[in-house]
């Protein structure tokens, strides 16, 4: 919430709940953001329970304002939850859901893991971001691990542009191997978008790097004390620009919990 | 259980009266639960296992339609990519696969589900099943292992019991082989009666002493007789709800009767050791920043902004020796609660952990009857910490490992919560004609007598006769909780909260009662399942519950808030100015207890303490031949060893607070001095989070061991930036039977060493907790464990930019080593890896030790130390060698600089000085160019350059007679802090 305000956006926090009781509040709303935490306990599966009374409760009003020129993000559970949802495997504009193709697994170390580590941008839908940014920010999951039901899924998200972040060594290339791939996602595959580049789910948390002294090194760094920001802000200040340049709504941003 | 027949027999009649769901990982999808299964069995004997899938079960009500079923199987219990499911009818066994053994683990009857309280409520919620929207229908989860073993099965008996210490915990947990009549249904209703009175006015001694016994009281025979006494003025008998409220209210746990009775020191009269101890040095000290101390559920101390930060630290030993997950989770549950419940409610914003257990490479022979191997202990503890903590979203971001012979049979865990809140909110008041709230979970069977419990010895049988008394956790809901109860806070709708801990709605109820009084109708507590007894809801320690005064007129709008956040809050009650507790059971009145009797008639026996110094012969220092080997094994130590594969578990950064982090430096390996977090945006002030231990010391002195503790908690957080004289502490005892004088007498050394460092320092407790009865029986032999102090200190930052890690910086800056080295090599590391005991143990120099860490917080606060570390377990060799691998730089240390006292014959000088844990010690790395600076803050003050940082990344030090006594490059030294536990599945 700190970090879209920070990144100009007003935000409000709503209960799952009230937003399914109201679903008409989607149409003041340019972005509303899944953030992390254990919906449900993560019981069952992670967001799985979260995700189900997504389907059941708003899911036609959710795509309605994709479709209109909503921004989406889920972070963490949050993106756990937008998986289970299926609103990332949507046609633009359709109305009912494939069966779902992709999962975000167990790590394949067994366990939550809290580390940082490397986010670079793809060439992607999402065009907002801007390709080959690199994005050190925190990891703390247990069941992130991207997989797909097969190739060919692999290449369908390719080629409509739909892998939007990987986790990267500090140099930029591809992670391939734990720890850097910190839960063995295929194709070290950290965030997609949907084929509209306007819903975006990703595992790690930039959010958690917008101070100056959130960076682990940032007492070694040149700057030291005097860094103004982490490099998460610039992540969502981009978000936030391009969700209110986008007609969807009017002004404020709504963050669902 | 069966015996030992063919696998593939099915028992078709025994089947459960349910739907049975069993969701596997699909071909091809592989499944990381199952190597470390397959690898928990083998340690626990098994072999000729081919293969091991995991199976995840659920239980639904046998009335559901089939496609109900199948909707519930589609859309809530199995991956469309990941899974798949079979499905098999009620009163139906699942088809056997040949070769093929299978073990279900599943809950005994009446222990908490979560998860299947979760499947109730999404099965209710998306229609698919019709119900009321908190309870959903009756669902169970199982768990279950599929073995391969192809022709030669392995014997049922066998992997029952392997299964039982590697798979499942059996006091919570029961375990099938190839069976599968898993049980289903709530647990049956406890038999009904009237209401109970317990015969006490005539009894004589020794029923009186049968009666505690029986009910599981813990009631001591001279506390029978004051409530004997009572009764007999009364001329009635007590009812069993009013003796079971008398023995939770008088429990150690909650009574603290010890700390707060008389003492016979050899002689000496104590009245009251918490008063003239710890509690006098807060009050004599009167620091204007301490805002609510020993009062509350925790100390609240003053922050910035308006704001208040509170702390807490608890232990929660015995729960977690019988379910080290269960206990350990469920520990962290209630100090979050104690937050939750100090003032009118505190934001909890970071956890701190700390755990003592049995050497982890302990012989499987050597393991005491009916005890944990600690490994298991550990990890066990790790988990639940890690699943409670991270599904609450708060940040562990501090704590410890300690490993001592003596907690084999004791294992300790200490679980802490720090939290903020405005001011306005620190005090609290109930007021007669509140009502009486309960918010949170249902109450259930869970933990009843867990503070009388706690207040017991273990024994072999702890683990049958103790099960009632373990609690299982719902974080989940006690997040709903947290965040229902921060709104209704903000809007001012209750006047006073507490938790439910030990002691249930009898402890929480009876507290906020105490200076006015309070009528329940225990019929409307709501229940999780029918048939609890009146008492058994009145003392159920069952989890996530909160009770509130709240004004008749805000009720509504208090049910409003928690409605919305999906959790209960029922009136049970209302307070009255009768100064009675008085309770009903569907209008029959079922007890009627004089609260002052209840809070002030426990009896005040006389305790006998004594004390002698263990005799030892003085080992010295002996010399070492190879530094190089003694300092790796040291870094492998588990107190020293990096906590990495436990920290990676807890989520450390989630509320984004965090601007030091636990584990420090390039590769972020270095084990950090403290946590340091900025709790308000607004505000660049921060807070220093730290422990110090030593149950090394506390045997050999328990006074200088508390001297030394507290010198080692401000020490960290001084390292990092925190003010000395913004410094709070809290006290958490863990001690064996203080009925016995030498162990109340090392508590009364202890104490005293307490007072005198706090009012060296200027440091005031805030809070505190002890757990006097830790000693395990083995026949007619009981062990104690170390006498253990667990000084938490909390820190104020003046700006979170001055925070200095204790990585190297730069090559070429200076190395200081501040504090003197002493011969005090008594129960230091050292001397433990040589196999040598006694010595005398460190002990700080209060006159010099204040005045030292006020001059390194003005350097550090003039930004000119680049890095700064303590010297703790293992001295200046392990400290030197932790600042050069997080730094990835190398150092080159001169013994001969070391400030040192004289040393007696058989003090090696090169030993002393590396392996030496003297008090009061930091080494600090200062630029070339603000050397002199650096020296003028040190004026007075024992101090040396020692050395210098180079980029040679090798550690090299010289000894006291000149040439390298050792010479390591930092990968070797990284290599073996990192390898030092081998329990670390991944760590490596």
């Amino acid at each position: 919430m700190r970090a879209l305000e920070l990144a100009g956006a007003r935000v409000e926090l709503v209960h799952l709940r009230r937003v399914l009781a109201e679903p008409s509040r989607l149409e003041d709303v340019e972005l509303v953001v899944f953030p992390g935490g254990f919906s449900y306990g993560d019981d069952v599966a992670a967001g799985r329970i979260f995700g189900l009374e997504l389907r059941h409760g708003i899911l036609r009003e959710l795509c309605e304002f994709v479709d209109r020129g909503g921004h989406v993000l889920g972070i963490c559970n949050g993106f756990q939850v937008l998986v289970e949802s299926g609103l990332f495997e949507r046609e633009t504009g359709a109305a009912v859901l494939p069966e779902r193709q992709i999962a975000l697994h167990q790590n394949a170390s067994n366990r939550f893991e809290c580390r940082w580590i490397t986010l670079r941008a793809e060439r992607c839908a999402a065009t907002w971001l801007e390709p080959g940014m690199l994005l050190p920010c925190p990891s703390a999951h247990g069941e992130g691990r991207f997989v797909v039901r097969d190739e060919a899924v692999l290449r369908r998200l390719q080629q409509k542009g739909q892998i939007a972040l990987r986790y990267a060594r500090a140099d930029g290339t591809v992670a391939t191997d734990y720890p850097d791939n910190p839960n063995g996602s295929v194709q070290a595959i950290a965030g997609i978008c949907d084929p509209t580049g306007r819903v975006l789910g990703l595992m790690p948390h930039p959010e958690r790097n917008v101070d100056p002294w959130h960076h682990p090194h940032w007492t070694r760094l040149a700057a030291g004390g005097a860094r103004t920001e982490g490099e998460g802000l610039p992540f969502y200040r981009r978000l936030v620009a391009a969700a209110a340049g986008a007609p969807a709504g009017r002004r404020p941003t709504a963050n669902a919990t | 259980m069966k015996s030992t027949q063919t696998p593939s027999a099915p028992a078709q009649s025994f089947a459960p009266d349910a739907w049975r769901i069993e969701v596997v990982r699909r071909a091809g999808i592989d499944d990381p639960a199952a190597g470390p299964a397959l690898t928990a069995l083998c340690d626990a004997g098994i072999r000729g296992v081919e293969r091991l899938g995991t199976v995840r079960g659920y239980l639904l009500p046998a009335s559901l339609s089939r496609e109900a079923v199948d909707r519930a199987v589609r859309e809530v219990l199995c991956d469309p990519v990941l899974d798949e499911a079979r499905v098999v009818a009620p009163k139906v066994a699942p088809a056997q696969k040949l070769g093929v053994q299978r073990v279900l683990v599943a809950r005994k009857a009446g222990v908490m589900d979560p998860v299947a309280l979760t499947i109730g409520r999404a099965l209710t919620r998306t229609g698919i099943v019709r119900g009321d929207d908190h309870g959903g229908p009756f669902t169970a989860t199982f768990r279950g292992f599929e073995l391969e073993t192809g022709r030669s099965p392995i014997d049922a008996r066998l992997l029952a019991m392997a299964a039982g210490r590697g798979l499942a915990n059996e006091v919570i947990e029961d375990v099938l082989v190839d069976d599968e009549r898993l049980r289903f249904g709530p647990p049956p209703p406890s038999p009904r009666h009237q209401l109970v009175r317990v015969p006490l006015c005539e009894a004589d001694e020794q029923r009186l002493a049968e009666i505690s016994r029986e009910g599981h009281l813990s009631l001591s025979l001279a506390e029978m007789r004051a409530i004997q006494a009572h009764y007999r003025t009364a001329l009635r008998e007590p009812t069993a709800c009013e003796l079971e409220t008398i023995a939770q209210t008088w429990s150690e746990h909650c009574k603290h009767k010890t700390f707060t009775g008389i003492v016979d020191f050899d002689g000496e009269v104590i009245d009251n050791l918490l008063k003239r101890t710890i509690k006098a040095a807060t009050l004599e000290l009167d620091r204007p920043w301490c805002v609510s101390v020993f009062h509350d559920n925790a100390g609240i101390v003053e922050f910035d902004q308006g704001f208040d930060v509170a702390i807490k630290v608890e232990t929660h030993n015995h729960p977690s020796a019988l379910d080290p997950y269960g206990g350990a989770g469920t520990g962290v549950g209630g100090v979050v609660r104690d937050i939750l419940g100090v003032g009118l409610g505190a934001r909890p914003i970071a956890n701190t952990d700390a755990f003592f257990v049995g050497p982890l490479d302990l012989p499987a022979g050597d393991l005491p009857k009916g005890t944990m191997h600690p490994t298991r202990i550990l990890s066990g503890v790790v988990a639940g910490v890690r699943d409670y903590g991270n599904r609450m979203g708060i940040p562990t971001v501090s704590g410890g490992v300690w490993s001592h012979p003596g907690y084999v049979a004791n294992p300790l865990v200490f679980a802490g919560t720090i939290g903020i809140l405005p001011r306005w909110a620190a005090t609290k008041s109930v007021a007669p004609g509140d009502l009486v709230v309960v918010v949170g979970g249902r109450t259930g069977r869970d933990g009843i007598h867990g503070a009388t419990f706690s207040s017991a010895e273990l024994h072999e049988e702890s683990e049958v006769v103790s099960s009632a008394a373990v609690q299982i956790g719902d974080a989940i809901e006690e997040k709903r909780v947290l965040d229902g109860l921060l709104v209704a806070r903000d809007e001012r709708l209750y006047r006073a909260v507490t938790d439910c801990g030990a002691g249930g709605l009898s402890s929480a109820v009876g507290e906020m009662s105490a200076e006015c009084g309070a009528e329940v109708d225990l019929e409307t507590v709501p229940l999780k399942y029918p048939g609890l007894r009146p008492e058994e809801i009145w003392i159920s320690e069952a989890q996530e519950r909160m009770v509130l005064a709240v004004p008749p007129t805000s009720i509504e709008r208090l049910r409003a808030v928690f409605e919305a956040e999906d959790v209960e809050a029922t009136v049970i009650g209302r307070f009255t100015a009768t100064g009675r507790l008085v309770l009903r059971y569907h209008g029959e009145t079922v007890g009627d207890l004089d609260l002052e009797f209840l809070h002030e008639g426990t009896p005040r026996p006389v305790r006998k303490a004594t004390w002698s110094p263990p005799r030892h012969v003085e080992p010295g220092a002996p010399a070492a031949r190879d530094h190089e080997s003694v300092l790796l094994r040291l870094l492998a130590m588990p107190d020293v060893a990096s906590k990495e594969w436990i920290l990676r578990q807890y989520d450390h950064e989630v509320q984004g607070r965090s601007v030091l982090k636990p584990l420090v430096g390039v590769r972020m390996d270095g084990p950090g001095d403290a946590a340091v977090l900025q709790p308000l945006p607004s505000s660049q002030k921060g807070i220093a989070l730290s422990c110090g231990a030593s149950p090394r010391f506390g045997e050999l002195d328990p006074g200088a061991m508390a001297e030394a503790v507290i010198d080692e908690a401000l020490r960290n957080v001084v390292a990092v930036g925190g003010d000395p004289d913004r410094t709070a502490i809290l006290d958490n005892f863990s001690w064996g039977n203080c009925e016995k004088p030498d162990r109340l007498g090392a508590l009364v050394l202890a104490s005293r060493g307490c007072y005198r460092a706090a009012m060296a320092y200027g440091t005031p407790f805030v809070s505190g907790k002890d757990s006097l009865n830790n000693e395990y029986r083995v026949g007619d032999r009981s062990i104690a464990i170390p006498p253990t102090l667990l000084v938490t200190a909390l820190s104020i930052c003046p700006d979170v930019a001055r925070s200095t890690s204790m990585d190297l910086k730069r090559a070429g800056s200076r190395l200081y080593l501040l504090g003197l080295t002493r011969p005090e090599m008594g129960g230091s590391h050292y001397l433990a890896l040589g196999g040598h005991s006694g010595g005398t143990p460190p002990r700080p120099d209060l006159s010099v030790a204040p005045r030292l860490f006020r001059a390194l917080h003005r350097a550090i606060q003039a930004g000119v130390v680049l890095s700064a570390h303590d010297l703790a377990e293992g001295g200046l060799a392990t400290a030197a060698a932790e600042m050069a691998f997080a730094g990835d730089l190398g150092c080159r240390l001169r013994l001969a600089q070391v400030p040192c006292a004289e040393l007696p014959t058989g003090f090696d000088p090169d030993a002393t000085r590396l392996y030496s844990e003297s008090c009061s010690r930091f080494l600090v790395e200062v630029g070339g160019g603000r050397a002199a600076e650096f020296e003028a803050f040190l004026a007075g003050l024992p101090w040396a350059h020692v050395g210098d940082v180079d980029a040679t990344r090798r550690l090299a030090i010289e000894g006291v007679r000149g040439g390298l006594v050792l010479d390591t490059h930092v990968d070797s030294l990284r290599s073996a802090h990192t390898n030092g536990f081998h329990t670390s599945g991944y760590s490596a």
